[in-house]
């Protein structure tokens, strides 16, 4: 997926700066938002060209942060999460796997919005999150910590070897708190983590690395990031007849 | 090492909403001003341009725009006998930062509370007898101020906005098509209501037809271009759905950068410090002044900026934590009811009703931050609340501010959360359903409070600031009630099947609930039992001022912007009018 070969409409009304300068020098620059230099504005409204704040774009087709174990255990818990059928692409059809490694690679999985200092007691539920982990951190210890209830209560060297039903059970008790994980993993924070992100994966914007072919946009009837709706606010139980787009267009925009 | 710069008039402490516009009125007035923020300036064509701002992933579940809580967050338990744990991730509400603040990605709901709002211990104590304001430990107050006070700040706020509407009482006369409810306004909204998709639609003719009053929400999504007093200019709003949680980069969304900033960027009297934080207030050695603010910004270099007025004008929440890490006002203490600073945090108590239909295309991405027809009547002292068992109330609304997949799909009762069932509920009902949405009241009682947190330390080294909150009984008694009015609308609309998310339980940081936290640095009529007087002056430091939504005694069933912004203009005007001549107490005690 080249985005320098071809300059799209996007591109184009971004100034060709972001995308052009590249995804990962601008996750650097702008994820997390700690450490910009302070500034002083007096006598004018700043602006600078090249500086547009466009989206970090997931980049290659390889895992970055799975190790072969922990992607094998991926492919099988989404595969579940979201099946395939003829509805609609399941998340390992729509690349969920490998939006969740990138993500797990950058801000997201280092935990760059997330407060880890100490003191770290259980809490209750309504105070939420309350691990030490990143979650890069967290997949790995949980992903290793559910292998081995697998291992231990099940009698498989994996929960990707499971059967399909077998693994539904166990997801069933992961997202239940019934099975309980070592390595200091809260099963159920662990499952909602997993979902959310499986969901974000599948229905975000394809630079990220998931929602292929905006499959699951069509699935549901979402037309994508267009901006304009104006002309069918008032066109009521009509079908919106505009073709899915996301923020590097779509496949007819470019040339072949 | 603290280097000490030149004294200033007035510095602004946070620079979103109410720092715009206390900027703009001290600069007009010739003071010399400076603000300081410590996000990131912040502007449409560079961080949320048309190009890239429908992203859901980034902005709303990467939080992109709001406050990273990894170097400071604040820590929360439901009550005192529970140890207060950090809040790690966002959740229940989004915090904002940098220029604009919260009204860079707020929706635009733009709200006046009501006259009887204002009044919420007298007038419901008056109907309804003492029981009824002392319930559930209960402490609510009379704000000190009266609506119509505000009501030409309001008029104020809408014009700056460009705020989009119709108007429901006109100088005391009611008008069809707007809120009869409302109280009397002197103008009519800037411009017109937007017009109303599918879902909203429904929603009007069903409620109507129940007898109720449905009117459009008055929005800051603009319907139409608008050039406001400022000389600032907006767009028409073209319905694309992404409001609250981003940025608007069609300019139609009022927020400090579309209203105020063009104009008082370029003020000479004016300088805006980005990436700076205030760490505390310094007082006089007999405490009754502010000599100005200590800050320290991102390369670690500490300041102290002298100053004639400090204005706090951060969020609530770090409002609050100045005020207690500065010592000004006595912290207040739940088990005595003495002090006042923390005092009365309240929140906003939402619930929802999902409408399922099978013959109807909602199209829900089709929509805006205040694209809703709602309903009043059953909001405040609206309606008679004789044996109900609680006061306050809500708006209905059948909104559609997007139908953002990651967040808004909705699916029916009984459908689990994951799986084939789940996928295909999802596939089956996203065009055709939407959601009624619950904006409930939260009234103050005694254990919900602010104060400094004993264990944890921001990375200057500062306690956290502690929130121990809970919805009370009376809060409870009153979202069932309004959830099953909200019910009976959305059965009349004949869907296939609705949902009713009720609100239910203890408070839980997790689920996004709204930004609306409100009180800690209350306003009153006196100094033992308010932090500010009605000007938003503080009782014991007289040229400090406290700005937002911490000076709502109790939360309304409303949104907070619109009031937190008349406030500001009122405050102004008195210190225009009044302070700059004889600086001191604008309220003698």
């Amino acid at each position: 997926m080249s985005t320098k070969a071809s300059l799209d409409r996007r591109d184009f009304l971004i100034g060709g700066v972001a995308l052009g300068v590249g995804g990962v020098s601008a996750a650097a620059v702008h994820d997390g938002e700690l450490g910009g230099p302070p500034q002083v504005f007096h006598g004018s409204v700043p602006w600078q060209e090249g500086t547009a704040d466009a989206p970090p774009e997931a980049s290659g087709s390889q895992y970055e942060y799975f190790t072969p174990t922990e992607a094998a255990f991926i492919e099988a818990a989404v595969g579940r999460l979201i099946p395939d059928d003829p509805v609609g692409p399941g998340a390992v059809e729509a690349n969920v796997p490998f939006f969740l490694d990138h993500q797990l690679a950058g801000p997201f999985g280092r935990g760059d919005h997330y407060y880890l200092g100490g003191p770290w007691p259980k809490g209750t539920p309504e105070q939420g999150y309350q691990s030490r982990y990143s979650p890069a951190q967290l997949y790995r210890a949980a992903i290793t910590a559910i292998d081995a209830y697998v291992g231990t209560h099940l009698g498989s060297p994996a929960f990707a070897r499971l059967a399909p039903a077998d693994q539904d059970k166990v997801l069933k008790g992961l997202e239940s708190g019934e099975i309980a994980l070592d390595n200091g993993v809260d099963s159920k924070s662990f499952f909602a983590m997993l979902l959310q992100n499986t969901k974000e994966g599948y229905f975000s914007d394809p630079i990220y690395g998931g929602n292929k072919d905006m499959a699951a946009w069509k699935m549901i009837g979402f037309p994508g990031a267009h901006y304009d709706y104006k002309e069918w606010v008032s066109r009521h139980g009509e079908r919106v007849p505009y073709p899915t787009v996301g923020f590097k267009g779509r496949p007819g925009w470019r040339k072949a | 090492m603290t280097t000490t710069l030149t004294p200033v008039d007035a510095v602004l402490v946070g620079f979103g909403w109410t720092g715009a516009i206390m900027g703009q009125q001290l600069c007009d007035a010739g003071l010399n001003v400076v603000a300081l923020e410590r996000g990131p300036w912040r502007d449409t064509a560079t961080d949320f341009a048309t190009g890239f701002a429908q992203d859901e992933l980034r902005y709303m579940w990467r939080h992109h725009l709001f406050q990273n809580v990894s170097d400071d967050t604040l820590t929360i338990r439901n009550n005192v006998n529970q140890e207060a744990l950090p809040m790690r991730h966002l959740g229940s509400f989004l915090l904002g930062t940098g220029v604009g603040s919260g009204g860079v990605h707020w929706n635009g709901q733009i709200w006046r509370f009501l006259p009887t709002d204002f009044l919420t211990r007298s007038h419901n104590q008056q109907r309804y007898g003492k029981k009824a304001v002392s319930d559930y430990d209960m402490t609510v107050q009379d704000w000190g101020i009266t609506y119509d006070e505000l009501e030409p700040h309001y008029d104020q706020f809408d014009k700056v906005c460009g705020t989009s509407g119709k108007a429901g009482n006109l100088r005391g006369k009611i008008q069809p098509g707007g809120n009869p409810f409302e109280g009397a306004r002197a103008n009519e909204y800037p411009t017109p209501p937007m017009s109303q998709t599918y879902g909203p639609t429904l929603f009007g003719k069903a409620a109507a037809e129940l007898g109720r009053h449905p009117f459009p929400h008055p929005t800051g999504n603009l319907s139409e271009a608008y050039t406001n007093p400022l000389g600032a200019q907006l767009g028409a709003c073209t319905y694309c759905g992404f409001c609250e949680k981003f940025g608007c980069g069609n300019y139609s969304k009022a927020s400090p950068q579309t209203t105020i900033l063009p104009y008082l960027m370029q003020k000479s009297n004016f300088t805006l410090k980005t990436e700076c934080e205030v760490l505390r207030v310094e007082l006089s050695p007999d405490r009754k002044r502010a000599t100005g603010v200590t800050y320290v910004n991102s390369a670690g270099e500490e300041f102290f900026q002298p100053a004639e007025m400090v204005i706090l004008s951060a969020y609530v929440l770090q409002n609050v934590r100045l005020l207690l890490l500065s010592g000004i006002g006595k912290p207040y203490d739940p088990k005595t009811g003495e002090g006042v600073v923390g005092k009365n945090y309240a929140y906003q108590t939402m619930s929802s009703v999902n409408v399922f239909f099978d013959d109807k295309i909602i199209n829900p991405f089709i929509g805006a931050g205040a694209l809703a027809t709602v309903i009043d009547d059953f909001n405040g002292d609206n309606f008679d609340h004789s044996g109900l068992g609680f006061i306050g109330g809500a708006y209905i609304a059948g909104m559609v501010t997007g139908g953002r997949p990651i967040e808004m799909i909705y699916t029916p009762e009984g459908t689990p959360n994951w799986g084939l069932e789940w996928k295909h509920a999802a596939a089956k009902n996203y065009l055709r359903s939407f959601s009624l949405s619950i904006h409930g009241s939260c009234m103050s009682a005694r254990g919900n409070y602010l104060d400094l947190d004993p264990t944890y330390r921001d990375i200057h080294g500062r306690p956290m600031l502690r929130m121990t909150f809970d919805f009370t009984g009376n809060d409870h008694k009153m979202s069932d009630y309004l959830t099953d009015r909200a019910a009976e609308v959305a059965r009349a609309m004949n869907p296939r099947e609705i949902k009713l998310n009720r609100r239910t339980g203890a408070w839980n940081v997790v689920p996004y609930q709204t930004t609306h936290n409100t009180g800690g640095a209350i306003m009153g009529d006196n100094p033992r039992n308010s932090v500010v007087n009605k000007y938003l002056q503080t009782w014991d430091v007289p040229n400090v001022f406290s700005m937002g939504a911490g000076a709502f005694p109790q939360n309304a069933g409303y949104n907070p912007t619109a009031t937190l912004a008349a406030l500001a203009y009122y405050s102004a005007a008195a210190i225009k009018s009044q302070y700059l001549k004889a600086p001191g107490p604008l309220v003698r005690t």
